[in-house]
Order: structure tokens, then C-alpha cells, then sequence
């Protein structure tokens, strides 16, 4: 029965995400800030298969929209992507919108993973730290997420797929009131909207 | 409510002579008479004027008084203390006049009705003006009756009469205050406006894949900071309010739909438009087009909104019809462009840009011509706000210290910037008050971001809010 052998892989591949996730929540605070990849990724490069099941499915191709089904990253929930997300934030500097060498070398990771999954949609949040006008920093969020979608269609990745919103300095990553604090807030932040 | 001048024609007229006969009444400044009978003036004038002034040139001095409750009831009894402790809030805040401090006031013996007032008693203690009040219940609602006098003379320079719902007593005090400062000093006070902010305080979250995010929504309150009501409910980030010069709608960046858009809220109507609508996607996967749009400011005649949007690229300046029709771009530069605000002819924008490597003032045309910078000899400026006339000033966040700004002003006249607030927490996001003699801005300095108000020089600084935090307050006309 190969729908009762898919659900029990679902199963599994569920149970591994559940306590990967846990394990790295339970640390944390609850806001969203820049973190290593999650231990399952780490520990399981995409290419490779988590302990298959005695028999997998026979036929992946029933399904054809979605190519990659089987590793942990493209069979993560949305919420559980973006808690833990492969691709990385970049970050600015103080007033500062130009993406540093840092910030290309972070795009270009994101922008392999994104040319391995071709139908995820993401959104570019621009952040900024606390010490400018919550106007004047609405502008700036929006140019740094600008600069982070123009870097990465200039690599080869459609535009459409690139969404982009200012949260200006609505959400910091973390709320401290430090410079390494708002280092961490200057940046251009990646969120998967659709898979 | 139905206002009713109680007072006829003569006074009116009256109304309208002031000189003359201030001069002649100059010699019965209260303060500077003894207690006993006034010695009438010499050539009395057969019109009075209605206007009441401090005869020594010093500031008129007005008694409020609780109004008397004619209806024997505790409802009655504390709508009428109402009306006369908010009315003396009201007036006082616009420092027109001297108000007689309460504790002195109470020293004189309350009044029964208009007949009984004890002239002389308020005479002794300084006051050049007295309003006397009462309330009665009526069928419908309740009646309430005003009469402002010259305490010198007895003399009624102002009444009138209003009936309406018992509901809110304070929205009496406020329309007697506005009235009376535009009959005696011909002031558009600020009894009866509003302000807009957005806030924190209901502690919801977003919903989405990244949790903890606080919301904002837009709120409004008397501009006293009493009445507050919640105006938004989509559990999103709502902020940057903006009153329509009509007073019947607020505009605001709302992020109900993922990316930021401009909605115009018609509170009164209970209806909702999107200014900044783009087509809808049938596309589950791409649900909306990506361009932002933020910050949006009324024109003076409410016909057109200018706003901030990335639609073409990058953070620039654009007009719309209040429809939403007919966007022009209004500037065009690579850095950003953002905090827009209109001249009070309609005619010119203001903007904050980047352009020279630091946030600084520009004003262009509303058609997007003539592009001059406006040297204000500030590091980092924002949030400029065009003074109402007669005013013509543009007051800004500047900022002061390393992660701190102050309310500053700069006057066209003198080409002269000075401050409003001294480094007391941050101070961010100034609106003027529709008569240019306040301003609100937001604030740190009482531990969390609260909405406050100061007067045009520097003093009279109220707290608005203080629950949870509140940002980027809007001044109704």
C-alpha cells in the first residue's frame, strides 16, 4: 500500500522536523533573529535522503508541480522554513543601504537555494536599527530589501518571485540597545511566503 | 446639540466695537479696583463692548466655575461639575486668559441661577470675566445655559443656550470654550478637534510565519487625550494616521495585505478605501503586487494625498486624487525620498531625501518642479510638518544626541530654527494643531513611546496616552 508507506514517512520526516525544531526553540527567544541553520539541515545536506523507508514511494513523480520532495527542507511546513531558515539575512551598514561583501557572499548562497527550488516565493524584509526616525527609516528598510531583490535578480533569479516590504524599525531582532544589537537590526531579512 | 445665541442683535453689534470702549472700561480693571462700589466711567459709551480685558493691560483673569445643576439630581448635579471643570481645562490650555485658580474659586459661595451671583465676591478675588452655567434635564436630554460676564459692570457679554443628549458633558465644555475664545479673541481654539496615533496596546500578535510581531493599530482621542477609541481591527500593522481637513476621514499605511498600502478610513460613515490599490492576483502564490506605499498627507483642500511609494524602483514622492486616480511622481533621484507634507497654499511639497548623503529638507513644487533644498543647519532631519497659517513655519525631528531627536521649527521669516524640546527622552514625528499655537509629537520621556502635546513656545507640555506604546500622532482640523 503505498499510501500507508508515504503516510508513515510523513510520519517520520514530521517526528525529526518536530524535535529539530524543538531543540532549537526551546534556547531562544521567541523573536525572530539570525541563526545557524537548523540541525537537521546541518546534519543532512538536501541532496541526501533521510533514512529511507523500507520502501519508498515508487512513483514520486505522481505529484509533478512540487520536484523535490524528499529532504528536509522542501518538506518543511512554511512556519517551520522561516523559524529556521536556509536562507540568510544580510545586514548594513549604520544608515547604509549598499549590500557589503558579507551581504553579496550571504546572497549567493540564497540565491543557489532559490535556483534549487524554483517555486518558492519569498519576501525581502528591510529592518533598521532603532537610532533613526521611524519615518525616515520606512524609506531606508524599503531600499535596503531593494538593493538584497536587485542583487539577486542581477545573479539570475526572476523578479516576480522577490517580494519586498519595509518594516523600517518596527521589528527589531533583538531589542537591546547596543551596537551589537543594532548591527543584528540592520538587515535585510528573507521569508519564505510560498513553496 | 442646538446652540441658540440667547443674546439679540445689541450684543452682536456690540460685539464688534472694541476698541473704544475697552479704552473706556481701561479704568475698571478689576484687579486694580478696591473692593468696594466701581466708579462708573466717566463718558459710558451706549454700545459696550463685549469683549473682556484686563484694564491694567495685564492677562484678563476668567472665574469657570462648576455649573449649576437646576435639575435636583445626582445625574444632573454631575454632569454640570463636569462641564465646568473640563470648560476650565479648555480654556486654560489655550492661555488666552488668566484662570482663576479652584482653590480660590471655592472660596466664593455657589450660585443658584444667573440672578444670584455674587458680583462682588468675584470682584474681590480678581476676576475681570466670569462664566456661569447651568444644566437642566429636559425631556430629551438636557438643556444647558452659558453666560460669560464682566465682572466689573454685571454686564452679559456672552450667552448662549444648547440642547442635546446628556451623553457626553464634555463635548459642551469644549464647544462653550472654542466660542467663547472666537467671540472674545477671535481664536480657533482647539476644544473640539481630535488627535490620531497608532499603538500597541492591545498586545495581539501578527499572524504569519514570523511570530511575536507586535500590532499597531490607529486610534483617536479628544486632544485632550480623553475619549479614546480604536479605529482599526485588522490586526496588522497600522500606522502614520493622518487626518482629512474635513475631520471625517483618516488615511494610514496599513500592512493588512502583506505589503504596505494607503487605506482612508471614513470614521463617521464606518466605510474603508484603498487609495493605493493595485490589481488583485488570482495567483495564490503571488498574491499581490510587490509595490509599497507609505506615509500619506492630506493637500490643505482635501482633493489630492501625497505619499511615499517604491513603485517605480525606489522610495519616492507621489501625489494621487483622493480617489486614488491620476498618481504622479513627484521626484525622481536615486537615494530615498519620504515624510512628505503640503505647503498651506496646496502648492508646494516638502520631503526629506537623502540625496546629499544625510536626511535633509527639500521643497519642490506639487507639480514635482522647481526642487530647492532648505538649509535648516541640522545633521539629520525628518518628519517636517508645514505650519497652518498665519503661521509659515515647517516644524521637524532633528536630531540632538547620537540615538536621541528633538522638536525643532524653522520660521520662513527669520530663516531662525528653534527648539521645542530639550533632550528629555526622544521626541520624534511632530503635527501641528490646526491653529499653529500647539503641536503633538511622540516621545520617550516617560519611559515608554507616548503620544504628547506642547504649546507653540515651548511650554504647556501635556501626556495624551499611557497605555502601552503610541506613535506618530495627527492633529484634526
Amino acid at each position: 500500500m503505498h499510501t500507508r508507506l508515504a503516510a508513515r514517512f510523513a510520519l517520520l520526516v514530521l517526528l525529526v522536523l518536530t524535535f529539530a525544531s524543538l531543540a532549537c526553540s526551546r534556547n531562544k527567544p521567541p523573536v525572530a533573529r539570525p541563526m545557524p541553520p537548523p540541525a537537521a539541515a546541518a546534519s543532512t545536506p538536501p541532496v541526501s535522503r533521510p533514512p529511507a523507508p523500507p520502501e519508498p514511494v515508487a512513483e514520486p513523480t505522481i505529484v509533478p508541480p512540487e520536484p523535490v520532495k524528499d529532504d528536509a527542507i522542501s518538506s518543511a511546513s512554511l512556519d517551520d522554513l522561516n523559524r529556521n531558515s536556509p536562507l540568510k539575512p544580510l545586514f548594513f551598514d549604520y544608515d547604509s543601504a549598499d549590500v557589503n561583501a558579507a551581504g553579496q557572499a550571504a546572497l549567493d548562497g540564497n540565491a543557489a537555494l532559490l535556483k534549487k527550488y524554483p517555486t518558492w516565493t519569498v519576501t525581502i524584509e528591510g529592518h533598521c536599527d532603532e537610532r533613526g526616525t521611524a519615518e525616515y527609516n520606512l524609506a531606508l528598510g524599503e531600499r535596503r530589501a531593494v538593493a538584497a531583490r536587485a542583487y539577486l535578480v542581477s545573479v539570475g533569479l526572476s523578479a516576480d518571485r522577490l517580494r519586498t516590504v519595509s518594516y523600517g524599525k518596527e521589528f527589531p531582532f533583538d531589542p537591546g540597545h547596543d551596537e551589537s544589537a543594532f548591527a543584528k537590526n540592520r538587515r535585510a531579512h528573507f521569508v519564505v511566503t510560498a513553496k | 446639540m442646538m446652540i441658540q445665541n440667547v443674546l439679540n442683535g445689541p450684543k452682536t453689534r456690540a460685539a464688534l466695537t472694541l476698541g473704544a470702549a475697552a479704552v473706556a472700561l481701561a479704568t475698571l480693571g478689576a484687579r486694580q479696583q478696591p473692593p468696594q462700589q466701581p466708579t462708573p466711567a466717566p463718558q459710558q459709551p451706549t454700545e459696550l463692548s463685549a469683549v473682556i480685558k484686563n484694564g491694567g493691560g495685564a492677562p484678563t483673569r476668567l472665574a469657570v466655575p462648576s455649573f449649576i445643576a437646576l435639575t435636583n439630581d445626582a445625574e444632573t448635579a454631575a454632569i454640570a461639575k463636569t462641564i465646568g471643570s473640563v470648560l476650565w481645562d479648555d480654556i486654560n490650555y489655550e492661555r488666552e486668559f488668566e484662570l482663576i485658580p479652584r482653590d480660590a474659586m471655592a472660596t466664593i459661595p455657589a450660585s443658584k441661577s444667573f440672578t444670584d451671583v455674587p458680583m462682588d465676591r468675584w470682584r474681590e478675588i480678581g476676576a475681570d470675566g466670569l462664566i456661569v452655567g447651568t444644566v437642566e434635564k429636559t425631556g430629551a436630554g438636557i438643556k444647558v445655559q452659558v453666560r460669560m460676564f464682566r465682572v466689573a459692570t454685571g454686564q452679559s457679554a456672552f450667552g448662549q443656550e444648547y440642547n442635546g443628549s446628556g451623553a457626553n458633558p464634555r463635548s459642551y465644555a469644549h464647544t462653550i470654550s472654542d466660542e467663547i475664545h472666537k467671540q472674545q479673541r477671535n481664536l480657533n481654539g482647539v476644544a473640539r478637534t481630535r488627535l490620531a496615533f497608532d499603538s500597541d496596546r492591545d498586545g495581539e500578535r501578527m499572524g504569519g510565519t514570523i511570530e511575536q510581531r507586535s500590532t499597531k493599530e490607529i486610534y483617536i482621542a479628544d486632544y485632550d487625550g480623553e475619549n479614546q477609541k480604536r479605529i482599526t481591527v485588522n490586526k496588522s500593522l497600522n500606522i502614520t494616521a493622518a487626518w482629512s481637513p474635513d475631520g471625517r476621514s483618516i488615511a494610514y499605511t496599513s500592512y493588512r495585505h502583506g505589503a504596505p498600502s494607503i487605506f482612508i478610513s471614513n470614521i463617521f460613515a464606518g466605510t474603508m478605501e484603498e487609495l493605493t490599490k493595485t490589481a488583485p492576483s488570482t495567483d495564490p502564490k503571488t498574491p499581490r503586487a510587490s509595490d509599497s506605499n507609505f506615509l500619506p498627507q492630506w493637500s490643505p483642500d482635501g482633493t489630492r494625498l501625497c505619499f511615499m511609494s517604491n513603485r517605480d524602483g525606489n522610495p519616492e514622492i507621489y501625489v494621487a486624487n483622493r480617489d486614488g486616480s491620476n498618481v504622479r511622481r513627484i521626484t525622481n533621484h536615486p537615494a530615498g525620498d519620504v515624510s512628505c507634507t503640503w505647503s498651506p497654499s496646496g502648492t508646494q511639497i516638502a520631503f526629506v531625501s537623502d540625496r546629499s548623503g544625510a536626511p535633509q529638507l527639500y521643497i519642490v513644487g506639487a507639480d514635482g518642479l522647481g526642487l530647492t533644498r532648505l538649509s535648516v543647519g541640522e545633521s539629520y532631519v525628518d518628519r517636517p510638518t508645514w505650519s497652518p497659517p498665519p503661521y509659515n513655519e515647517i516644524a521637524f525631528a532633528a536630531r540632538t544626541t547620537s540615538a536621541g531627536f528633538d522638536i525643532k521649527v524653522f520660521d520662513f521669516a527669520s530663516s531662525q530654527v528653534h527648539a521645542l524640546t530639550f533632550g528629555e527622552g526622544t521626541n520624534e514625528s511632530p503635527a501641528w494643531a490646526p491653529n499653529g499655537r500647539h503641536l503633538a509629537f511622540s516621545s520617550t520621556r516617560a519611559g515608554k513611546w507616548q503620544i504628547f502635546t506642547v504649546g507653540r513656545d515651548g511650554k504647556n507640555v501635556r501626556q495624551i496616552t499611557r497605555s502601552g506604546n503610541n506613535y506618530q500622532p495627527a492633529w484634526s482640523k
